[in-house]
């Protein structure tokens, strides 16, 4: 298949491997940023092609990961109210709060619709002018200008029964988190390319000149990711640091300007919590005051809530590259993708649900 | 992909208890295998198998609730016909007699149901089989989804075929009759106003002659088990049969066909082939003598065309089924958790 085969060859994925172990001269520990490149890796074990000084841990790029429990108890709150119709991207549905999940708030009667776009919760919303329709707005920079775009339109159509709850969350600021934390092991980075592709990469000069640590936008394909661990490779052997584009058929380093002006008209940054992390200073976004009317948060009086993290859970250690999941006691264990203690285990992008996945395999031999 | 796991031990019934994979046996678990249990039922294989006058006749039903109700390749009512047939084919018997109910609701267009009607009469007379008896019932406005049909079937198991997914041995190979995922991709596309260059159509089909071909060019007994991986498609009729059989299967990835406008449609919605629904596939387990022979005969037949090879059982992590990937590396192929559904990014 065009545009996917050409990406996925096994014969030029092992020729790069053995460049990689050819330039490797000591060990390094790389980090994919995003959760889509933890799951290629996996899912085509591309970790088994390096040479065992490169370590790969994997970061906290899986927005359905980091949605704090308290987010997804608003959802099902604002789901079970009568007269709405919550709409969402499928893989949220599942994603358990502190109590119940948005599947068990539908099987209790609420009006919970997967779509695929917010475009759709629109349609929704014309189409069902008498109930209210709320759509939640979760992702990266990735996700944001959609649903930034659903929102300007609600409000130039006049469309009165429309909203969103936001809990959008931002890259950079999380990565600053990790590289400014005194146990930070990451040499080198796979910058996520689909963010990339939204925002361009100054941001991401902008950490190489402070931090000065290698980085490579990264493609989400076995061998964007092999070609990627190959560019740092480099940098890292022959000692400078810069951002690399390796993702050049999406990729510029201005990004994708009129989806960043519909960012800057409807939102602005915040501070965020991240499941499994806790509050990053100006880490996502919020409405702006103009789009107050199409804020979930506002039109609905939800109320607090404070929801704790098991105790067991070390997926702060996990998101941050300083372990791996099978450091973790509970893993496979008391924390499964059917019942998961914390936030990497409970998206199929997740760094514990992709090595419980596709790696339950070498652990249970182990 | 397998999208974030559900809460388990759940009060109310959710979607993902009907998708055939790890709730939907949990279901059966925990609900009903404990107030039902008997020698039959408790093989869980797609059809019960009994002696009946000296005869071995397998029986089995299945219910439809499909949306949309007509689809390309196919519609309720031959999909109806066809999977009741392939659940009693897996037992390896030839089909002989349907039932027919159906839920109708309220205001359901009769002209859609002369349709469905006519296509189910259509299906049963290609496949040889007659609907002998059956049941409509009407439910208000709103309580149904326009119609939903059950099928009842029976069939005569012939002398000296047992077939059980519990008969997988090390060493045996695993068979695949053909491409993979063209019925779960034809709905999604059709249910959600996907249009690709040519319409993916259904592989919705009666399996029984393939079955009987497969039957003929073995030997007695190197047929040990077949499955049609319907709901949580290849990866759950495998993981299934790893554990009925506690043993281990391991495939091969470049060996599994998957068509390349569902491929296309795969990678779109983000979601794995290997979990999506067939209609007109098997999965057969076979001893590794007879494995060339019942290909080689299985692709005479057009509805197994592009059988091949796709895998081995073994004895190491019993009930765990694995996938060898192109690149040569090892993953697990985990039963689906709960409804496959479409990633965010």
């Amino acid at each position: 298949m065009k545009y996917v085969d050409e990406y996925r060859d096994p014969k030029i994925a092992l020729a790069v491997a053995g460049e990689i172990r050819r330039k490797v001269t000591r060990p390094w520990v790389l980090m994919e940023v995003c959760g889509g490149q933890t799951h290629t890796l996996m899912r085509y074990g591309i970790d088994e092609l390096l040479p065992p000084d490169i370590e790969m841990v994997h970061g906290p790029g899986c927005p359905v990961c980091v949605t704090p429990l308290e987010m997804v108890d608003r959802a099902i709150r604002i789901a079970s109210l009568p007269g709405v119709i919550f709409t969402s991207y499928g893989d949220m549905l599942r994603v358990p709060g502190s109590e119940s999940d948005l599947f068990q708030a539908k099987a209790q009667g609420a009006d919970v619709r997967v779509v695929y776009s917010p475009m759709d919760a629109l349609k929704i919303a014309r189409a069902n002018p008498n109930r209210k329709v709320v759509f939640f707005g979760v992702g990266f920079e990735t996700t944001a200008p959609a649903n930034g775009m659903a929102v300007w339109r609600a409000r130039c159509e006049g469309l009165t029964n429309f909203s969103m709850l936001v809990s959008h969350v931002l890259v950079p600021p999380a990565m600053r988190l990790i590289l400014s934390s005194p146990a930070n092991r990451v040499q080198g980075f796979i910058a996520p390319g689909h963010v990339c592709t939204v925002m361009g990469y100054r941001e991401y000069e902008d950490l190489v000149a402070e931090f000065h640590v290698p980085m490579v936008v990264g493609g989400f394909e076995p061998l964007d990711l092999l070609e990627s661990i190959s560019m740092l490779v480099s940098q890292l052997e022959e000692g400078h640091a810069e951002v690399e584009n390796q993702y050049a058929r999406s990729v510029n380093s201005e990004g994708n300007l009129p989806a960043q002006n519909i960012l800057r008209e409807v939102f602005e940054v915040s501070d965020r919590q991240w499941r499994g992390i806790g509050p990053i200073a100006g880490s996502g976004y919020r409405l702006r005051d103009e789009y107050a009317d199409f804020d979930a948060e506002r039109v609905f009086d939800v109320g607090e809530s404070h929801a704790a993290e098991p105790k067991e859970c070390i997926s702060a250690l996990v998101l941050q590259g300083l372990k791996k999941p099978v450091d973790c006691p509970a893993f496979g264990k008391r924390c499964t993708p059917m019942t998961p203690l914390g936030a990497p285990m409970v998206s199929a992008e997740g760094a514990c649900a992709a090595y419980y996945q596709y790696r339950r395999h070498a652990t249970a031999i182990a | 992909m397998v999208c974030p796991a559900p809460l388990t031990q759940r009060d109310r019934i959710v979607l993902g208890h009907g998708s055939g994979g790890r709730l939907s046996a949990e279901l059966l678990r925990d609900v009903f295998l404990p107030l039902f249990s008997n020698p039959v039922l408790d093989r869980m294989d797609d059809q019960a198998i009994v002696e009946i006058g000296g005869s071995r006749v397998a029986f089995t039903t299945d219910s439809f609730v499909v949306q949309p109700l007509f689809f390309p390749g196919g519609d309720i009512g031959s999909l109806a016909v066809h999977g009741t047939i392939n659940d009693l084919a897996m037992g390896g018997a030839r089909p002989l007699f349907l039932s027919a109910g159906f839920i109708l609701e309220e205001g359901f267009s009769t002209e859609a149901l002369r349709r469905i009607a006519a296509s189910m009469a259509e299906a049963a007379a290609a496949a040889g089989v007659s609907i002998v008896t059956g049941d409509t019932k009407v439910v208000e406005r709103g309580k149904g989804d326009g119609v939903f049909i059950n099928t009842t079937g029976i069939g005569i198991v012939p002398e000296g075929v047992r077939l059980s997914a519990s008969q997988a041995r090390p060493g045996d190979r695993v068979i695949l009759s053909g491409a993979i995922g063209d019925h779960g991709i034809a709905i999604l596309a059709k249910r959600e106003g996907l249009e690709f260059e040519t319409e993916i159509l259904s592989d919705s089909a009666a399996l029984h002659e393939l079955v009987e071909r497969m039957l003929l060019a073995a030997p007695a007994g190197a047929v040990r088990c077949l499955r049609d991986p319907t709901r949580g498609g290849v990866s759950s009729a495998l993981n299934e049969i790893a554990l009925q059989s506690r043993v281990s299967i391991q495939i091969e990835e470049s060996n599994i066909p998957v068509r390349d406008d569902v491929r296309g449609a795969c990678e779109l919605l983000g979601l794995d082939p290997l979990y999506v629904a067939n209609e007109g596939k098997l999965l057969a387990i076979v001893a590794p003598e007879a494995a060339d022979e019942i290909v080689a005969a299985m692709r005479l037949d057009p509805r197994g065309a592009e059988a091949a090879i796709i895998g081995s059982v073994g004895n190491e992590s019993a009930g765990m089924v694995t996938m060898r990937t192109a690149f040569g590396s090892t993953r697990i192929v985990d039963m689906l958790a709960g409804e496959q559904l479409p990633r965010i990014c």
